[in-house]
């Protein structure tokens, strides 16, 4: 009966529906071991913490003291960042940012309030310990009545696992790029008429780029794992027909980006990033390394249905069921089509369908880095750009602007568009025209035949605590040459430079993030909500983590209201690794200089 | 030529596209304006199924209208008898339902189609907030207490163009954990994140060559150490004859700097060792990878008999299957002058052709075979069959390719 399974889908187990073990209380301990861990029959080395990988969900009440005492069992550093979390700077567990690290054998306290609710994750700061199982999960209880309603929940954390140790990962795409990339374009595809005619092959080949890199690390080396198991173990959430079931999903793997969904079932996204949203149905999400998507599902007949986290590139899938019983299985899909880079992922604006929207208004989602002062009241920077007026005094120039220079000669790396992103090899492109994609679903979820989320659909719940405009902007450019796995922002590497992005403590700025890059990243901010600008005012969606699509921008209006020095970072753990971090400080004006 | 075809796809289209574009701008490219979609339907679905959100309200404080959300905002105490997603959901009707019917009118407006007749206000300006079309008067609007406050607020709003703060000149965390202890930690994860070096042993050619005669030897390798931009770098050539022994051996150690974002910039020395006569060379050089994929290296070296000699060398992959690789290959010397002591012609001296095809057992290690053709040019010619050997040949050849 399981002949129709692929074989990585062959089930070893009738299905595994222990939920993660739970730890909760005013004073948790948690201990940070080596272990092995058991996936699809094989035996892995991992980290995990009181002996389960996953670690244990974690689950507090809002408006109590979190009391977690950490122990590392370890021979080396480690630490704990509790991802979301808004809490003083000195409990985020960034080593050497926010405090220096448990060292080994060794134990340190972590006490703060918990001030809001909602799923959250936790994982490791130090090193490469995050791939190897040092993660789990934070469900936060409101201390009202939760607005949402369900009448069963399940908490599922996804995740990537290697038998490779993450330190050959790592070497290995430092001296042999695109190593783990077996989905390439080859002569025998051309001659089958299959991926890019010959003409944009040689175009490509001129560029240097491969438009089928789209995940550095993929199904060839990982198994994709959902609460801890593999495809094969077939971890099961177990409903009754008819009931509202809220799966919360984390996802906390160290390099895949998911694209989830349950054939059979809409799903209704009631939280992004652990606020709660206006509740909107769809087919399909992608969720990005730390993001996390809380969904309603209510699974009205008595059956099983296949719940498919799918990597990006489509190179494998992580799989699990939900069913009214133990040992019930539903149809696994088999893997979409892996897409392919197109000239917008290059940030060459829309190509494809020749929009001139897309050229004329990439520059809008980073109106920062426009240098265009609103002097002229009657023709705000925003119109002209459109061409709709022309400021006064600013005539001829701006008409140069518009449709002019980077963006038409598509020069890959022009550094007149970006102008404070350093020279150096760490920087193989620089987008000639970004184009805010935070309204797009993802790569390869363009044309799916369903509703897919976007970043554009959600809508936070509650006002937005802060209102106000932002009093600055600043740009900031994820940059990186995938033929060395350099990653820094602005060219700069986490290890070239000791300064950190400075804020005053209480301003709102507006962070363009400029994607010069051809791979997608997730950019987290330690300590601080954000709200992404997608035109949704008041009621702008607050997350902590941002996807940047490929070539393109994303933007986002925060609150330095957290005082302190806090990571800020591409999720990515071998790009973090790389260099594509930095640290954030905010200060009360005047403070520290 | 490949550009300027780039180019001019590119081009094309943006001209038709100027006088589409002044019609239907496309707001989803821009930051404060989101796209004209109608406004979902305000009725409370009786389905037990969440009513879809709006996918793209027509306007960010408009939006709170149309879902039942607008209660949830405005009845927070109420929030634990009728939660607004309950409420979206139709599972209950908050009190507060019948200002419902202002919201009936506000989707019935539709504010996300561009209907403006006034020239002044274009729909995606009204949008901004920037002005207020005429003849859509505020009527349907002016019961509601939401829309009294809407001009654009929150996100909505353009950022100012304030001064950055100067970036703190000491850590924050050194404030409440011993300075050293956070010093040590700092400088650690400084070093984590982007200053690893490494090192790498790689073996291009290690191969048997089958050729008329006696059959030979030959391998090309090389290893770095080092970060990103600057790294050791050995190289090591040589070949030889099954009987007779090694026939040329060159070593190179050179200090390699990353100049691009694909080519490295290599300087260092030159040792040949082997029956011939042992020459010591300053070496100057590059490496890197080329327009369309081809990995490509060439270097000077000037000996300390004042000898000046240069190699190109090229090779490309091409991948027949994800494990199937055919890589052909050539190398060209060339030198300033004769040196007959090392049988070497001046000018192009000699070329070599290669075709190998590897099979990736894993990308480590891929086995090849492979077909090699040499020929000696000019006086390097003349000196070779002056010693009686020929000026080219073919060999076929059996290796593997390696790194670790």
């Amino acid at each position: 009966m399981a002949a129709w399974f692929p074989a990585w889908a062959q089930p070893v187990s009738s299905g595994i529906t222990a939920p993660l073990p739970t730890v909760s209380g005013n004073d948790i301990t948690l201990r940070i071991a080596r272990q092995t861990m058991r996936i699809d029959g094989k035996l892995s080395r991992a980290i995990g913490i009181n002996g389960t990988v996953p670690a244990p969900l974690i689950r507090l009440k809002e408006g109590q003291t979190a009391k977690l005492t950490v122990i590392n069992d370890l021979d080396e550093d480690s630490s704990i960042h509790w991802h979301g979390l808004i809490l003083p700077f000195q409990m985020d567990g960034v080593p050497g940012v926010s405090f220096p690290g448990i060292k080994p054998k060794s134990t340190f306290v972590y006490e703060f309030p918990v001030v809001q609710s909602g799923t959250y994750w936790y994982h490791s700061h130090s090193g490469l310990q995050e791939q190897l199982g040092h993660y789990g999960p934070i469900v936060i209880d409101p201390a009202g009545a939760d607005p949402i309603g369900y009448d069963r929940e399940h908490v599922v954390v996804l995740s990537d696992h290697s038998q490779l140790s993450p330190e050959a990962i790592f070497r290995k795409l430092k001296v042999n790029p695109g190593h783990f990339n077996m989905q390439r374009q080859t002569l025998a595809g051309l001659l089958a008429g299959k991926d890019q005619p010959l003409k944009e092959r040689i175009d490509w080949g001129k560029m240097r780029m491969d438009p089928t890199d789209v995940a550095d690390v993929n199904g060839s080396t990982y198994t994709f794992l959902v609460n801890g198991h593999g495809p094969r173990d077939n971890w099961t959430a177990l409903f009754s027909p008819g009931e509202r079931v809220r799966l919360r999903i984390v996802n906390a793997s160290a390099m895949t980006i998911f694209n989830v969904r349950i054939p059979g079932l809409r799903m209704t996204v009631v939280q992004a990033d652990g606020l709660n949203v206006v509740p909107t149905e769809i087919d399909e999400f992608q969720i990005a390394v730390a993001e996390t998507y809380d969904v309603i599902v209510t699974p009205a007949e008595d059956r099983a249905y296949t719940f498919v986290a799918e990597a990006n590139d489509r190179s494998g899938m992580g799989r699990a069921t939900l069913a009214p019983r133990a040992g019930m299985v539903a149809e696994v899909p088999p893997l979409r089509e892996r897409p392919l880079a197109t000239m917008k992922d290059m940030g060459m604006g829309d190509m494809s369908d020749g929009a001139m929207a897309g050229m004329d208004h990439s520059g809008s989602g980073d109106m920062g880095a426009m240098p265009m002062p609103a002097t002229d009241p009657s023709c705000p920077p925003e119109h002209a750009k459109m061409g709709h007026c022309t400021p006064a005094g600013e005539g001829g120039a701006m008409a140069g602007m518009d449709h002019g220079s980077g963006g038409m000669q598509h020069s890959m790396r022009d550094f007149s568009v970006a102008p404070q992103v350093k020279r150096d090899p760490s920087v193989q492109t620089i987008s000639p025209m970004p184009m805010d994609r935070m309204g797009e679903p993802g790569q390869g979820l363009e044309n799916v035949g369903h509703k897919v989320l976007t970043y554009h659909d959600l809508v936070a719940l509650e006002r937005n605590p802060d209102v106000r405009a932002a009093s600055r902007s600043l740009d900031i450019h994820l940059t990186g040459n995938m033929e060395r796995f350099m990653w820094s922002f602005d060219g700069i590497k986490m290890s070239d430079y000791h300064e950190p992005i400075p804020f005053i403590e209480g301003e709102r700025v507006r962070i363009n993030l400029i994607n010069d890059s051809m791979m997608s990243h997730p950019i987290h901010l330690h300590g601080h909500f954000f709200e992404l600008v997608t035109g949704k005012g008041d009621r702008s969606p607050r997350k902590h983590t941002v996807l940047v699509q490929p070539g393109g921008t994303a933007s986002f209006d925060f609150t330095a209201d957290a005082l302190g020095d806090w990571a800020f970072h591409c999720h990515l753990l071998y790009h973090m690794h790389a260099g594509m971090m930095r640290v954030v400080s905010v200060r009360p004006k005047g403070d520290g200089e | 030529m490949t550009r300027v075809a780039l180019l001019l796809a590119g081009i094309a289209p943006l001209a038709f596209a100027v006088p589409a574009a002044a019609q239907s701008m496309d707001h989803s490219m821009h930051g404060a304006a989101p796209a004209p979609t109608p406004a979902p339907s305000p009725t409370p679905a009786p389905a037990p199924v969440a009513q879809p959100a709006p996918e793209a309200p027509a306007e960010g404080p408009m939006e709170q209208m149309d879902h039942g959300n607008m209660q949830g905002m405005d009845m927070e105490p109420e929030a634990s008898s009728c939660p607004p997603e309950h409420a979206a959901m139709g599972h209950c009707t908050p009190e507060a339902e019948a200002p419902d019917k202002g919201a009936s009118d506000m989707g019935a407006m539709d504010h996300g189609a561009p209907q403006s007749s006034d020239p002044d206000c274009p729909p995606e300006h009204a949008k901004m907030g920037h002005c207020t079309p005429k003849g859509e008067s505020a009527d349907p609007m002016a019961g509601m207490e939401a829309m009294a406050t809407t001009s654009a607020s929150g996100t909505d709003l353009p950022p100012g163009d304030a001064a950055a703060p100067p970036p703190p000149g000491d850590w924050y965390a050194d404030r409440i954990y011993p300075q050293a202890e956070m010093e040590h930690s700092r400088h650690d994860m400084m070093k984590e994140n982007g200053a690893q070096t490494i090192a790498f042993i790689s073996f291009n050619l290690a191969e048997y060559q089958a050729r008329k005669g006696r059959d030979g030897f030959r391998w090309d390798g090389e290893a770095w150490y080092g970060g990103d931009i600057n790294r050791l770098t050995l190289k090591s050539e040589g070949e030889g004859v099954f009987g007779e022994g090694v026939e040329e051996t060159e070593i190179q150690a050179l200090y390699s700097r990353a100049i691009g974002p694909y080519f490295n910039a290599q300087a260092g020395i030159r040792q040949d060792l082997g029956p011939g006569p042992d020459r010591t060379y300053a070496t100057i050089g590059f490496e890197g990878l080329a327009p369309y994929w081809f990995e490509v290296e060439g270097a000077l070296f000037l000996s300390n008999k004042g000898d000046l000699l240069g190699r190109l060398e090229g090779y490309y992959d091409q991948r027949i299957t994800q494990k199937l690789i055919l890589q052909p290959m050539a190398e060209f010397n060339f030198a300033l002058q004769d040196v007959p002591e090392t049988g070497t012609g001046s000018g192009l001296s000699d070329l070599e052709l290669g075709l190998r095809l590897r099979y990736e057992i894993v990308k480590e290690f891929a086995p090849y075979v492979g077909v090699e053709w040499t020929r000696k040019v000019g006086d390097t010619a003349r000196f070779a069959r002056a010693a009686g050997e020929d000026a080219s040949g073919v060999s076929f050849v059996m290796g593997v390719r390696a790194w670790f």
